[in-house]
This record gives structure tokens, sequence and C-alpha cells, in this order.
């Protein structure tokens, strides 16, 4: 910490300074002049920070309370999960993807799903695609309320965070219903899904979708017209649409500045197209706004989940192609060839095409796309995922710019982002 | 008091070893540190809130600064960009001081056998409690949480003294 | 207000820049355009501003690497996914790298977003981008030895510890002391 240093050499540094490791002069060029004069305080926050949302690190200059400039660091979670999908083969790589962005695990499985079908040529069938819909559905809000809850508690409203990890609870339970674990279901595989929905899945469902709407009435009486809360979030962190675009802000924190993008709506997958729901605009950019169409998908999605579980079609939970997806337990003890494609797709997989596909999808969080290249083998040559969070902090330095300290706080929680998403 | 007050007497004493008052106060108020790492702190977090409330082994109270902390809850893969940070939070510490190793990426590396990740923290910092899951379910955390107080009732004084 | 006519990306680039263009790919009705490196900047500006193709958005950029016996024109791939959201669809340019020299002009200057996703793949790749104007490593430390994504770098595996091996691996393995 330098504050009050005067009467020194535009650019000499001050020995106060050199006890820190690391030279100044590797941030001459990132931070403005007067931070390596020691006029203005570098100040660093995280990665170990309540409010960061993980192990984000950011390094602040600070003229006062006023952000100056916002460096933002990443890859303390950086766990090379794209590297080691390339030694795995398709199937074997999806308990992976779940790891990414650990709060909406089934849209990472989804998107991964979505990119080994398009490149393989595989096809899922309908009654599938309603249940991925469904737990699309699911994870958007079960996204949405860590969110509200962090958001809010970095705001100083802790009593949201208790409300809405117990909402979160009944979707973990349903999470189990289906996969067997409560965060990491690892649910939807190429194909189509891991089994069957169970027979008790669709009443606990009913009874959430009856017992939810009363609950997002409860959050938006807490802070909807909060006049706390609205000092705290209008006006702040503004994303102008143009900016944002150019910034590659997706999702609803690019909603939130009006700019009409969804690719539920726009470039329809998984039979989204077959659902009636609005997308929810903003118009000011602010942190209020992204807070609001955030609240507003959660009963969109609600929305989506009631028409979806009306009517889902009866038939194969997954696809009946044989050289892509093994065959039911049932089928082994009379079949020699079901026993053969067992044996090789669980020791060989399948092979892929020598040629890259890009799928992107809307997570809670954004576009999370993924670029998928294989070899013409059973493993792929190179998986990248695009991953909204990255793409997020990397704007963070450009929207915070400018605002107090206590502000960036609020920007952080309202772009929504979470680390393991980031760094992959 | 009723209870208790009978059954003492009027004399409001109870007589008892040093060392069980001692492991007392510290399996009672053991304050973690407020720290997540990856899916695992999200677990973390449901452990604390409303439906398994931690708050009833005297542990509602997360401190976000190492110095004021008892125990360190590794939630979540250890990189190896973020292993000095782990250590270093656990050297800010004060003595006495606990580690438990939420989840398999922190006990062992987990499915990330790789490049990135430190296979397992004990690697960087000496481990009390291993949690084994991926990530463990909040009853899990709970249980791995009471038998590090287990552990710590067993613990003597004399021995602190020694070291 | 009239939207302009869509015009067919690969028509427009290549009647734009009849040099640039080496190879169109349609592969799952994905178009993909192989780019001279050289030409990269001024193709996606093109595709930015130009009516009627209006590419406003960067999805993705991704690298990829051909390692070890490629046939393709260089060894490293990087691919810009690139979005309309005013005429709802997606292309991709494709950029070959040879081996020796793998080096880009950056697209900074065209999106903002360009500048981590550079980054990263300079981080992940060794890819190099010219003119980028903060080119240091994102995710891995700064001291960090390789680019952990090419084909030929080791992935890390460590042996993994049963009960039969448990004894030799823990002779070895670096226990943390107080």
């Amino acid at each position: 910490m330098v504050t009050g240093i005067q009467n020194i050499e535009p650019t000499a540094i001050p020995d106060s300074m050199k006890q820190w490791e690391g030279s100044l002069e590797q941030l001459r060029g990132l931070v403005s002049e007067r931070a390596l004069t020691g006029e203005t305080m570098l100040l660093n926050m995280g990665p170990h920070h309540p409010s960061t949302h993980g192990v984000l690190r950011l390094l602040l200059e600070l003229d006062g309370e006023q952000i100056v400039t916002c460096l933002p660091d990443v890859g303390y979670l950086h766990t090379g999960i794209e590297k080691s999908i390339e030694s795995r083969t398709y199937e074997k790589a999806v308990p992976l993807t779940d790891r990414m962005d650990y709060l909406a695990p089934m849209s990472n499985n989804l998107v991964f799903a979505l990119a080994v079908e398009k490149l393989t040529g595989l096809d899922v069938p309908e009654r599938a695609q309603v249940i991925r819909v469904i737990c699309a559905e699911l994870t958007r809000i079960n996204s949405h309320l860590v969110w509200l809850g962090t958001h809010a508690l970095d705001m100083g409203a802790m009593s949201v965070f208790l409300y809405c990890f117990r909402e979160r609870e009944y979707i973990l339970d349903m999470y189990e219903m289906l996969g067997g674990q409560r965060l990491m279901s690892s649910y939807i595989r190429p194909g189509g899904v891991w089994r069957d929905i169970p027979e008790e899945f669709l009443p606990a469902l009913q009874r959430f979708i009856d017992y939810f709407p009363a609950k997002v009435d409860d959050y938006e009486k807490l802070l909807t017209n909060n006049p706390l809360w609205i000092d705290r979030t209008q006006g702040i962190g503004v994303i102008e649409p143009e900016e944002g675009i150019s910034l590659g802000v997706s999702g609803p924190s690019l909603r939130a500045s009006g700019v009409n993008w969804d690719i539920r709506k726009s470039q329809p997958y998984s039979g989204y197209e077959k659902y009636d729901f609005n997308v929810p605009l903003g118009q000011h950019g602010d942190v209020y706004d992204r807070f609001y169409v955030r609240i507003l998908e959660l009963r969109e999605s609600l929305k989506i989940i009631k028409q979806a579980m009306k009517n889902i079609p009866a038939g194969p939970f997954r696809s009946t192609n044989r050289k892509f997806v093994p065959p039911p337990r049932a089928e082994l003890g009379r079949s020699m060839e079901a026993v053969i494609h067992h044996f090789k797709l669980w020791t060989e997989g399948y092979n892929a095409p020598d040629e890259e596909v890009y799928v992107a999808i809307e997570s809670p969080r954004g576009e999370i796309g993924c670029y998928l290249h294989g070899t013409g083998g059973n493993k792929p040559r190179r998986v990248h995922f695009k991953t909204p969070s990255f793409v997020h902090i990397s704007a963070l330095g450009k929207i915070a710019e400018g605002h107090m300290i206590a502000d960036l706080v609020g920007i952080i929680g309202s772009v929504d982002i979470v680390l393991g998403d980031s760094d992959r | 008091m009723g209870v208790i007050s009978s059954k003492l007497g009027d004399l409001g004493v109870v007589t008892t070893t040093l060392d069980t008052a001692v492991n007392w106060a510290r399996t009672g108020a053991m304050w973690p540190l407020l720290f997540g790492l990856a899916c695992c702190a999200i677990e973390m977090m449901a452990t604390q809130a409303s439906d398994y409330d931690m708050s009833r082994f005297g542990m509602e109270l997360n401190r976000a600064s190492p110095r004021q902390s008892d125990l360190l809850i590794v939630a979540g893969r250890v990189t190896r960009k973020m292993a000095p940070v782990v250590r270093q939070l656990y050297d800010q510490m004060a003595s006495p001081k606990y580690v438990l190793a939420m989840g398999d990426c922190a006990s062992c590396g987990g499915v990330y056998n790789n490049y990135a990740v430190v296979q397992g923290v004990d690697e960087i910092i000496p481990v009390d409690v291993y949690v084994a899951g991926c990530p463990p379910r909040p009853e899990q955390l709970i249980h791995g949480i009471l038998t590090l107080h287990e552990k710590v009732r067993g613990e003597s004084l004399a021995q602190w003294v020694k070291e | 207000m009239q939207i302009p006519k869509a015009l067919d990306p690969v028509e427009a680039v290549k009647g734009k820049f009849p040099e640039a263009v080496l190879d169109v790919v349609q592969f799952r009705d994905e178009t993909t355009l192989v780019i001279h490196p050289k030409e990269i900047v001024n193709v996606c500006r093109y595709l930015r501003d130009t009516n009627g193709l209006i590419y406003n958005f960067m999805s993705d950029i991704s690298s990829v690497d051909y390692y070890p016996d490629y046939n393709r024109p260089g060894r490293f791939g990087v691919c810009y996914h690139l979005l309309s959201m005013l005429y709802n669809r997606r292309v991709r340019l494709k950029v070959y790298l040879p081996e020796d020299e793998p080096i880009v002009p950056t697209v900074t200057s065209v999106w903002q977003v360009a500048n981590w996703l550079e980054r990263e793949i300079y981080d992940m790749m060794g890819i190099i981008f010219e003119g980028h104007p903060d080119l240091r490593r994102v995710l891995l430390p700064e001291d960090w030895d390789g680019h952990p994504a090419r084909r030929n770098a080791p992935l890390g595996y460590e042996t993994v510890m049963f009960s039969f091996n448990s004894d030799e691996i823990s002779k070895h393995k670096p226990f943390a002391k107080e």
C-alpha cells in the first residue's frame, strides 16, 4: 500500500514498493502511470475473498475509493478438463463436463452431448429431447437460485440466501432421482439421457411447480422494491448494448441491456421451438436490470417445464443406434450381439470423423459453446469450451472502471460468474 | 437451571480435567475459514444453509480471515496455481488449527489426474480428516466434522505444551 | 428500418478477397472459410461491417493441433466462430499456421472479446498473436513451462494408488509438514 507519497520523479518507483515480490515494471502499460509513482493505490482482491464467487483475483488500482483500473486474474481453478477429455473416449468424457460449471451441470452435459451428436450424426428420440429440456430448465432455476442467494448475500441481504438454498434442495432431490447424485449427475449423455425418468420424478416435479411461484414472489417482496437494494443496484455497472456485444457478453447479462438474443429462441435445439415462452429484456443494462431479468427468467423456466411435463412422448429415452448407445441390461442375457456392442462401447467407444463442429446453447449464464474436433478414432483431437464466465470476467475490467470499490462486489455478482466455468 | 443446580447442590461448581474443558471449548466453537474452491464449496454452502444447518455444532460463524479461524475446509480441487495461496492461508492461521480435505479432488486429485491439479492437498498442508465423495453430500461433510471433533476431544494439553 | 438483403458469406468474401480464401469446407451445415493468415483482420472487419453480412458477435476463438502426421496446410489451426445476430447464422473462419512459426495477427481491434480468447490460446497452444496489447498467460502460472494443449505435451498423469501399490507410492509421495 502506498498512498500520499509526494515529490517523487514521475517514473521512479518508491522504495516502499520494492519489497513487493516481482517488479512493478511488469505492470507498466496495464495500470496507469500514477500507480507506478504511488499516487494511486494498488490493491489485491482475492483469490481468497468472500465475495469474488470463488477464486477470482482482481488487481485494483484505486484513487481513493474509486476504481481506476481493474485487472482480473483467473486460472486459480484451471484443471485441464479439455486436455483430460482429449485422452478419453466420448462417452467417458461426460462426467468431466459436469465439473466445469458446477452450478449448471446439465447445461454442460447438454452442450457436449449435442456436439458429439452433431459430429457423429447421431439422432435423439423425442422423449429424450423433452427430458433434456426439463433438465436444462431445472438447471437454470438451480443456478439462478444460487446466484440470487450469493448476490444478495454480497450486498448484505442474508435471509435471501437461506430461502434460496431451501428451495434449491428440492431441485437437488430431483437430480438425485434422475442421476443418483445431487450435483454432478452426468444425466444427459450423447444419444439421449442415461436412463428413463423414475416414476416418482414427475409427482415431485409437480409439487415443486406448485410450490415454487409463491417463493419467487417472496424474493421479489424482499428485494424488488426494497429501497436499499435499489440504491445499491440501479445505475451501477452499466453495459451499453454495442459495448456488450463487442465485449462478448451474452445471456441474461446482455439481455438486461436490451439486446433480444436468446439461443433458445433464435437457434432452437432439443425442441425448444415447441414451447411458448418469453425472453425478458432489460432497458438500462445496470445491476438492477440484470437482477430483474433473471427473476423473470425463473418464471419463464417454470412455464417451459409446465408445458414440457404435460406431454412427454412415449418411446425410447435414448437412441437405439447400438453402435453409439449401449443396449439395455435385460438384452445382455439374451442376445450375443448386445454383449458384443456392450463390450465394444465400454472398452473402445465409437469413432467420430476427422472434422470439426461448434455447438452453442443458452446456459444460465450465457452462451456456452463446445468446439469439438474428431480424429477419426475414438478420442477427440481437440475439445474447447467457450464459457460465458470467462468472457464475462474479461469484460469485468471495462464494466467496473470508475465505480466505487463497494459497487464492484455488486457488479461481480450481477454478471454471474462461476470460476470453474471460467478456468475449466 | 433447575436440574443442574439440584444435582450440583447450591455450589454451582463442576470439577473436570483441564483437557476436557479446553477440548470442549475447541469443539464447541470451531470456526471454519470462509474459503471455497470449487464444486464442493457449493455443498459446503448448502451445509451451512437452511436444510443442514452447521450452526448446530457451533460453526455458524465463518471467518473470512485466516487469523480468526480454527478449521480450514479445503473444498475443491487445488491447482498448481492455487497451491501457494492455500499454503499461505494455512500458515496464517493461528494454532491450534485443523484441516479437513473435502471431496476426492482435495484428498487425492479425484478425476483430475493431470498436469494442472495437485494430487491431494496433503502434499502441501497436513490433513486431519479426509471426506470422500465427488462432491460429498452435506451429511458426509457433517460426519467428517464430527470425526474431527472426536479427534480433538482425544487431544491432551500436555502434548501441545511439549510441541 | 429496412434490413438489407442477406448476402452469402462465401461469395461475398471470395469476391472481396479472391486471394485470401484458400478453401471452403461444408460439414453438417457449418461453413468453414479457410483464410490466409495475413488477411484475417481485414476479412473479420469486412464480415462485421458489410451490409448484408453483419457478423457482429464473436462467439469463440479456438485452436487445434494436428500433430503428429497432418495432411493439412499447417500443424496448427485457429478457428474464429462468428455469429450474425441480425441474420441469425454462424460462420467459421479458419487459418492454418506452420509448426515453426505459429504467428497470426490479432483481431482485438475488431472485437474486444478477442483479447482474452487469444490470450487463452497463447497460453494453452503457444500460438503468438501479432500486435496483441497484452499477451500474457491467463490460466496457468506465469512461470509455467510449455503449452499443455499441444498434442505432444504430456497429460501429466500420475499412477493411481490402489491397495497393492499404496506402500510403493506413499514412499515417494511428498507429504507436507507443519
